[in-house]
């Protein structure tokens, strides 16, 4: 396992971003030493945290960036995503499981953050939403 | 990789062989688009075999849910074939597996729709 300095990234709100934070994502969590299923979860984690940033948050807005930074510390590896946008309230978020959503087309992106990281979460910014995933590095 | 879809049919069923990633953006897109077209052809036993999809996000799971919903409305059938390790532990997490009618054999999947 390799201590990483931490890195950021702004970038744009498009599908382009989302699926580049994807990929930047698996890398650091093999640079952390995490294994490949951890990896692909915490991939994922980003994914979705992304998609709420872009979609979600900033609307696709060419005027709206995401900021998107990677830092291990105390064990954890920290992924913070930022948007532009109204601000995201996760408890207003339906639950997914719940039978009468089961077979909604949408509202399982902070479902699928949780399941895969340790810890999510959400801070009010002014503007924009701040979503940080956390995920304890192996051996730690 | 950009998703691909391609059918036949076997039995009266049409099985749409996906390959590639349902994720949010083209791989949605196509996978809507060949149910809409199924459906507007009277196409009503879909199954969808998955064995060549290497990745689905929360809004590939929402298009699948949407596909079946919409096949069901039109008094269809939806199934799915060959669910990889990684689609399989996504749809158990989220409680999907149950809903859909999960096969890992094409003729016992063909075999299961209602004639």
């Amino acid at each position: 396992m390799t201590v990483q300095p931490p890195v950021s990234h702004t970038m744009e709100s498009t599908l382009e971003s989302v699926n580049k934070a994807e990929v930047m994502a698996e890398q650091a969590a093999a640079q952390a030493g995490f294994d490949e299923d951890a990896r692909g979860g915490i991939s994922m984690a980003v994914r979705e945290a992304m998609i709420n940033a872009v979609m979600h948050g900033n609307g696709y807005s060419p005027d709206k960036h995401v900021s998107l930074s990677f830092d291990q510390a105390g064990g954890n590896l920290v992924i913070t995503i930022r948007d532009e946008g109204p601000g995201l309230d996760p408890n207003a978020i339906p639950d997914p499981l719940a039978p009468e959503n089961l077979m909604k087309q949408s509202g399982r992106g902070i479902f699928l953050m949780r399941a895969f990281m340790d810890d999510v979460q959400f801070h009010k910014l002014e503007p924009g939403t701040e979503i940080i995933l956390i995920k304890r590095v192996p051996g730690h | 990789m950009s998703m691909k879809a391609s059918t036949r049919q076997v039995s009266g069923v049409t099985i749409v062989d996906l390959s590639g990633r349902i994720t949010l953006g083209e791989g949605s897109v196509v996978l809507r688009d060949t149910i809409k077209d199924l459906l507007g052809k009277g196409n009503k036993k879909i199954l969808l075999n998955l064995g060549d999809v290497s990745y689905i996000d929360s809004s590939g799971i929402g298009e699948l849910v949407s596909a079946f919903t919409s096949v069901q409305r039109q008094g269809g059938e939806l199934k799915l074939l060959n669910l990889t390790k990684k689609v399989h532990d996504l749809l158990q997490i989220t409680k999907l597996y149950t809903v859909f009618d999960v096969k890992d054999d094409e003729a016992v999947a063909v075999g299961a729709f209602s004639s």
